[in-house]
């Protein structure tokens, strides 16, 4: 590895203290003088007609400042009610109808939560319930109930400028890729493999739930600080839906306290902002958990495989997926469109067709989950590469190995490979396994067994960021950036690529918090897209500022600025140490004073080739690749299903690890989330209400889950365009568990299960119908 | 109703107005500004509200305030001196044991209990410990190193 002075050295978290002493900042501890707290009243339904909303009882009573509905907000002037990332389906406030059961339906703010939640029982409400759609596959019939009658487009991000408004139907994205002639190559296949694999809708639950406040300040601009992983996009979308310039707007964001996907777009941002135009006063709205759940899910799915093989090769796939993205579009389409692209794999197959599509249901809506859908499309098509390997007789490693595209190999989209550490992250996490050792002994009832899974996602693109690098007179920094902390590291990571290019002390490159009035634009903070796109950006702009300070240094000393080097705050001529200056002396040399600054500007704004409408074909689909591996061993209680993880390796490739810590803590971070959403995790619904809306009734994994063998594998293979070579490994861990686990569980058992979560119970009754089939008892 | 009650809070003697309705966690965080104590749950099954209540670890989002008068509580804000970490949270700290950190004022006041009731825990036990406690960025095995190191540290003493 090239020699850097911080890049690649595990330094620790700028923001460690403030954590282990709980000082740490959220908008859970902002109190502005005069605050406001709302509370929202949810529809009982999941689907209805709202007949009559009678609010006159809570506004007269006592503490209560205002109280809305959606017909209040749609009679603004003004002011667009409708809002949503890829389509504008969502009310910010239901109006006329609503579409699951929690939709938003009368907001209250008052002098205290408790005065406005007493409020909300004085509203009446009058719904005519409507038919129900729950199921995705129901949904897609041609005599379902239609969740939206139309589709109003958004047009916020250009990569979704390609969806159109969907006819009348609950399918409102579909995305196709056809390749090759995949009905010949079933004609003439050997055999075929056909399979149906589904994931339940599941929640994020980051421990804090979200939470936003909004203010009018003194020169009537509207002030937000909130716990959102896209500070640019909620300044955009609020400016259009409130009819204001941009610039009225001011979005602030201190630390999250998790996000991983559900803090994206705008949540609770426009209901603070417009209670607080009415009243005048700051609004604070903190969810609970039970609302939480039904704001934004995690997307069910139903995937269809059909893979035909000849000899020993695959020679066709089809894949039809089918995702459940609840009542309102929300990222829906893109999540289709890119991780509908990835479902046949990372492998060498002649002949595909991808049939994705987005399906509104009566459920609360869908939106990003950590791995962005992929997780979801691995789980059916590295099931059923294990599937395939064992129907054929051969090594699930092997055969994997032997199928696996690697650099240069065009992916089905036609996009050409490069820098993916996909062979490497499987031969290392079988090797961490003990792919190779023989199998331990029955025990008792208990088997054990040895699974693997990879797979890859494809970062989305194109996307935006760009960062700004103040290098002041003292040698200290500033970075502005938009790319929110939550927890993955990238406040201290963005110092070390800043201190790496400007040759300053780690310690004197400071991080600003995102702020709309002066961080530059960033597209969102996740789909592991921060560290390569936000990196290089900050990189370029710290390149910008050197370069006016090797030029003021080589203007003193008069030598060419080519031949000067920084390091530790100092500037010097390459080979000769001691001819050289501080930045100060710099500063004072192109200034000669010491009241100003060096400002640079960088931009990293990647871009496509656009899909091919209907083969889906592109030359470049994608600017880079994550590979992910998992292996585990597992052993089975062939009398209770209880399957217990024993050893779990995660590998991942993180291009270049800036920081290898963030980088292993991100893989066994995601790896234990998805552990519990392959396990337990799945939200219950019966006639489209939510049975387990709480944490006493919906699981997550807890330290008891985690096996004391649990070892992340950071693969290096640089990307030549990453900062320092780096990618991203936010969501790496993620993508390939629950593949891994099924595959260890048919490896310990002998039984497939297609669907998730693995629980005891689903595991007993494989076992069971396993033993009839067999004759057994 | 609204009563009041004595509560002793970080070593400090507290007369407070609490409502019948009151949890212990609205009177910490809105009543006395405590920050660290937060609500994740809401129903006693995360432990992100963890302080320790006459030395036990509690979720002080399940416990009515009226109730505790007399009583003595302890949060993450008053472990640390003016320029020193408790060993606890220096371990945590060495340890990277907070990623978002949402969750580890919780962790730290449950590892604290821990320690003083068994001052060199097994693995097991820290894990049956801590099982209540929940971290969805996942950062289990670096909180289980935390607390082995502060448990190494505070027994070294
Ligand atoms: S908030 Fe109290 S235990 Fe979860
Ligand atoms: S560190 Fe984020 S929840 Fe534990």
């Amino acid at each position: 590895m090239a020699d850097y002075s911080i890049v690649g050295r595990p330094v620790d978290r700028r923001d460690a203290v403030q954590k282990v002493t709980g000082r740490v900042l959220h908008v859970g501890n902002m109190e502005p003088a005069g605050l406001l707290h709302v509370a929202v009243l949810r529809s009982p339904h999941p689907h209805a007609r709202i007949v009559r909303i009678d609010k006159s009882r809570a506004e007269a009573a006592p503490g209560v400042a205002a109280v809305l509905t959606g017909a209040d907000i749609a009679a603004m002037p003004g002011i667009t009610p409708y809002h949503g990332p890829a389509f504008a389906d969502q009310p910010v406030l239901a109006i006329d109808r609503v579409r699951h059961e929690g939709e938003q339906v009368v907001a209250v703010a008052a002098e205290s939560r408790r005065a406005a939640e007493e409020a909300l029982e004085l509203v009446e409400v009058e719904y005519e319930p409507l038919p129900v759609v729950l199921d995705v596959l129901d949904a897609i019939k041609p005599d379902a109930p239609i969740v939206h009658d139309e589709i109003r487009p958004s047009g916020a991000f250009a990569d979704l400028a390609h969806v159109k408004a969907g006819e009348r139907s609950n399918i409102c994205y579909h995305y196709k890729l056809r390749k090759g002639d995949v009905d010949k190559a079933f004609a003439e296949a050997d055999r075929i493999f056909e399979d149906v694999f589904t994931a339940p809708p599941a929640q994020h639950v980051p421990m804090e739930a979200h939470v936003s406040l909004a203010y009018v300040d003194e020169g009537g601009r509207i002030n937000i600080h909130t716990a959102s992983q896209s500070p640019s996009f909620v300044r955009g979308e609020l400016a259009r839906m409130l009819g204001v310039p941009m610039n009225r707007i001011r979005v602030r964001v201190p630390y999250l306290g998790g996000g991983y996907g559900a803090k994206l777009y705008n949540k609770l941002e426009p209901i603070v902002a417009l209670l607080a135009m009415k009243t005048g006063r700051p609004v604070k709205y903190s969810l609970s958990r039970e609302e939480e759940f039904q704001t934004v899910t995690k997307h069910g799915v139903v995937v269809k495989l059909k893979t035909a093989v000849k000899g020993s090769a695959m020679t066709a796939r089809k894949c039809e997926v089918y995702w459940d993205t609840g009542a309102f579009a929300e990222i829906g389409p893109r999540i289709v469109h890119k991780s509908g692209y990835t479902s046949s794999g990372p492998y060498k197959i002649p002949n595909v067709s991808i049939d994705s599509y987005c399906v509104y249901t009566n459920k609360p809506p869908a939106g990003p989950f950590r791995g962005f859908g992929v997780p979801q499309v691995i789980w059916a098509y590295d099931s059923q590469m294990d599937i395939v390997a064992r129907g054929l007789g051969a090594d699930p490693v092997e055969f994997r190995l032997e199928h696996a595209l690697e650099e240069g190999d065009l992916f089905v989209t036609g996009t050409p490979i490069h820098a993916c550490g996909l062979k490497e992250a499987v031969r290392r996490a079988a090797d961490a396994v003990g792919w190779d050792q023989p199998k331990a002994p029955a025990s008792g009832s208990k088997r054990r067994g040895k699974g693997i899974a990879c797979g890859v996602k494809a970062v989305l693109t194109p996307s935006i960021s760009g960062a700004i690098v103040i290098l002041n007179a003292d040698g200290s920094a500033n970075v502005l950036s938009s790319t929110v902390e939550m927890g993955q590291g990238s406040e201290s990571l963005l110092a070390q690529i800043a201190a790496e290019e400007l040759g300053m002390p780690f310690d004197r490159v400071h991080v600003v918090q995102p702020d709309t009035d002066v961080t530059p634009y960033d597209t969102i903070s996740a789909g592991s897209r921060s560290t390569y796109h936000m990196g290089n950006a900050v990189r370029m702009a710290a390149a910008k500022v050197k370069e006016e300070l090797f030029q003021a240094v080589a203007g003193k000393l008069e030598i060419d600025a080519a031949d000067l080097e920084s390091r530790d705050g100092r500037v010097f001529v390459r080979g000769a140490e001691e001819r050289g200056m501080t930045v100060t002396e710099a500063f004072l040399a192109k200034f000669g004073s010491l009241g100003t600054t060096m400002v640079g500007e960088g931009l990293c704004q990647p871009v496509v080739t656009p899909m091919d409408p209907e083969t889906g074909m592109s030359e470049k689909c994608t600017e880079y690749w994550f590979a992910s591996a998992s292996a585990v061993e597992v052993e089975v209680d062939t009398e209770t299903g209880r399957l217990e993880v024993l050893q779990f390796h995660a590998a991942g490739d993180a291009g270049t690890a800036i920081n290898p810590k963030y980088c292993e803590q991100q893989l066994v971070g995601a790896a234990t989330m998805h552990l519990g959403l392959t396990l337990f995790e799945q939200m219950v619904f019966q006639d489209g209400q939510l049975l387990n809306g709480s944490l006493l009734d919906y699981q997550i994994a807890s330290i008891k889950d985690v096996p004391a063998a649990c070892h992340p594998i950071v693969v290096e293979v640089p990307h030549k365009d990453g900062p320092f070579g780096a990618k991203g490994i936010g969501e790496t861990g993620a993508l390939t568990v629950a593949a891994a686990v099924a595959n260890a569980l048919e490896d310990a058992v002998g039984v497939r299960v297609r669907d998730i979560p693995l629980t005891a119970e689903r595991i007993h009754e494989a076992l069971k119908a396993a033993r009839k089939v067999n004759g057994g008892t | 109703m609204e009563r009041n009650i004595s509560l002793t809070v970080n070593g400090r003697q507290r007369e407070l107005e609490v409502n019948d309705a009151d949890t212990l966690l609205e009177v910490l965080r809105d009543g006395l500004k405590l920050w660290s104590v937060r609500e994740a749950c809401g129903v006693g099954a995360c432990g992100s509200c963890t302080v320790l209540l006459d030395g036990r670890p509690v979720s002080a989002c399940f416990l009515l305030a009226a109730r505790l008068d007399g009583r003595s509580v302890e949060t993450v804000e008053g472990l640390a001196g003016d320029d020193a970490l408790h060993p606890i949270q220096q371990a945590f700290l060495e340890n990277d044991a907070a990623q978002c950190g949402y969750c580890t004022p919780g962790f730290i006041m449950a590892a604290k209990a821990l320690l003083e009731e068994h001052g060199d825990p097994t693995d097991d036990q820290i894990r049956d410990y801590l099982s209540g406690n929940l971290c969805r960025c996942g950062g289990y095995p670096n909180i289980m190193r935390a607390v082995r190191a502060a448990a190494a540290r505070t027994s070294d003493r």
